[in-house]
């Protein structure tokens, strides 16, 4: 079983800073970690490596410092990672980033299954997954939470939804994002931190992977970003306190209800 | 490009589930009408499903001039690769201008495979929409990192403009039994239909009846509930309430309550009406969820809990009193 995890670098929530100018999010020199989501992704790759052999392939996006987060992911189990990284690809939006992706994938060839966090933190879109899916021709299945069975070919997983859960199956190669639910994501071992200190990463850049130039980057993109406001902050609230707190609440909270 | 000014008309994805219109897709009608009569376009919606033909008219009646119908047993439920086939091959015949979706968890991933096979941008979540009468482009709006920024997308030279629309956030179109617009159903031919997904089966969870996510009040526990057989007090408020209970990530970590009522940055993001937050302190990771609820109450005993800074209002004190307290007096007042 031979598996690919898209994971991606975001910014620490605590401390998210906006270019003035460009209106993007600022990357270099924040503190950054992998997208929570994408952590269960590694983890259910390892998982299903670990149940039915083969090789786990983390692949990023990013600007150069995304190689820590691919050691991260080498640290933990994964066997090979690629930085896809070249300056065409600044400023992609969904569109472009899935089309780079796809590209990277399409290089790679020889795969089962495809994983991908829910979504991510800084663009909270859930679109470049299914979005590899539709360029790549593969099914894709979002909001897995529970492999239920893999065989001849054919996977069983049950999908969250608003409602409850689905339980579909789908033919292999295919697309999985992954919520929370579906595990509890291991720590690095002593031996794999060892590893990821020496393991190679590959960066591939857009000539490496056939990215047409006009596909790729802020020229690839279909969307673009207009403008930027920061909310204004919520008014200071309002205490009670005292034996008369939960009647002056309930008198708040009756004008809200009705 | 030229050809762009060519493309006429909003169009609205007619979500539906087991032939029911979700709720959604009538607050997308009514948006779509409003930005149809600035362009001076009609209003087309998609009704995609089995036994859905007899929905069409209600589609009509909430602001439709046309309903295009695709009524067939192998599409009853929402399957990305046929749906997307489908409004793509729609698309590519009619030419509209502007497609929304419910920003719903599988309206979402069908919109994502339209979008990459037409090459057209998509943005997700809005929260806002508007025309800029300039060059007649959609506004998008949406929050970013939880409400921390927001965001306006445009795009310039795609069409259509395609977005998913977040629920609650638009005002629902009310059904005129009078308007009168047309129904045209398809027929289609068997390749529009495979799928490599199959549906075994669809399991509704009685505890989320209510989803959170559609809620209009939601009353939160934190890691301060201690306990999952404590939750029932949160359960009885958000009856009295007519609410969902939510929860925070310590709050599921410790199995007191299902993943699928975490509210935050690995759960769900929500912006009911009313936000009750008990015994939550308040993380970032918690805030990103629920800071854009039009009210947020706090109740805690740590007066230096964050959760403080966003509350409109908050009691410092023991949820254990307070909850059930509140349950009574409006048990007795609602």
């Amino acid at each position: 079983m031979n598996i690919i995890v898209c994971i991606k670098q975001v910014p620490d929530t605590a401390e998210i800073k906006i270019d003035p100018v460009t209106k993007r999010l600022l990357r270099e020199g924040v503190k950054s970690m992998i997208n929570p989501f994408d952590m269960y992704a590694i983890e259910e790759a390892l998982r299903l490596k670990e149940k039915l052999g083969g090789k786990v392939t983390a692949i990023t996006m990013g600007p150069s410092q995304g190689e820590s987060a691919l050691r991260e992911a080498i640290s933990l189990g994964c066997d090979e990672a690629i930085l896809i990284s070249d300056p065409a690809f600044i400023g992609s939006d969904t569109l472009a980033t899935s089309y780079t992706l796809s590209q990277a994938i399409e290089k790679i060839k020889d795969y089962d299954m495809i994983f991908c966090g829910k979504q991510t933190l800084d663009g909270d879109t859930a679109h470049v997954g299914p979005g590899i899916a539709g360029i790549l021709d593969i099914p894709q299945i979002i909001n897995v939470r529970k492999i239920q069975d893999i065989k001849e070919g054919l996977l069983i997983a049950e999908r969250m939804t608003e409602y409850g859960y689905d339980v579909l199956e789908v033919k292999l190669p295919c697309l999985l994002t992954v919520v929370k639910d579906i595990n509890v994501p291991r720590l690095p071992s002593l031996k794999g931190k060892m590893k990821a200190k020496s393991a190679q990463v590959s960066v591939w850049k857009a000539s490496d992977i056939g990215v047409q130039e006009d596909c790729a980057g802020a020229k690839g993109s279909a969307t673009e970003v207009w403008k930027v406001v920061t909310p204004p902050a919520r008014p200071q609230g309002k205490i009670f306190e005292g034996e008369t707190a939960v009647d002056q609440l309930v008198g708040v909270l009756k004008g809200l209800v009705k | 490009m030229s050809e762009i000014t060519e493309n006429k008309g909003v169009w609205v994805f007619g979500e539906n589930r087991r032939g029911v219109i979700t709720p959604v897709t009538y607050e997308l009608l009514g948006k779509a009408r409003e930005l149809a009569d600035k362009l001076g376009v009609e209003v087309s919606c998609l009704l995609l499903g089995f036994k859905v033909k007899d929905k069409a008219q209600e589609l009509v009646h909430r602001g439709a001039d046309k309903v295009y119908v695709v009524d067939d047993a192998r599409i009853e439920h929402l399957l990305e690769e046929p749906y997307a086939r489908i409004v793509s091959d729609l698309i590519k015949k009619h030419h509209p201008e502007i497609l929304l979706f419910p920003a719903t968890s599988l309206s979402r991933s069908l919109a994502s495979r339209i979008a990459v096979g037409l090459r057209v941008g998509l943005t997700a979540d809005c929260i806002g929409l508007d025309i800029n009468p300039e060059d007649r482009c959609l506004l998008q709006t949406k929050p970013a990192f939880g409400g921390t920024l927001m965001t306006t997308i445009i795009s310039r030279n795609h069409r259509p403009q395609m977005a998913t629309v977040r629920p609650k956030a638009m005002k629902e179109a009310p059904s005129n039994g009078e308007r009168k617009g047309a129904v045209e159903v398809l027929e289609l031919n068997e390749s529009f239909f495979a799928s490599r997904v199959k549906v075994l089966e669809v399991v509704d969870e009685a505890a989320s009846k209510i989803n959170i996510t559609d809620a209009n009040v939601i009353v939160s526990g934190g890691r301060g509930m201690a306990g999952a057989e404590n939750f029932k007090i949160l359960e009885e408020l958000a009856k009295v309430l007519n609410g969902a209970v939510g929860a925070s990530r310590a709050a599921v970590d410790e199995n007191w309550i299902p993943y699928s009522h975490q509210v935050g940055q690995t759960g769900k993001t929500v912006c009911p009406k009313l936000y009750i937050a008990c015994a939550i302190s308040g993380q970032i990771q918690h805030l990103v969820g629920m800071q854009s609820s039009d009210t947020i109450i706090a109740i805690n005993k740590d007066s230096s809990a964050p959760i403080f800074k966003v509350a409109n209002y908050g009691i410092v004190g023991d949820v254990f009193e307070i909850v059930p307290q509140l349950t009574k007096r409006f048990q007795e007042t609602l």
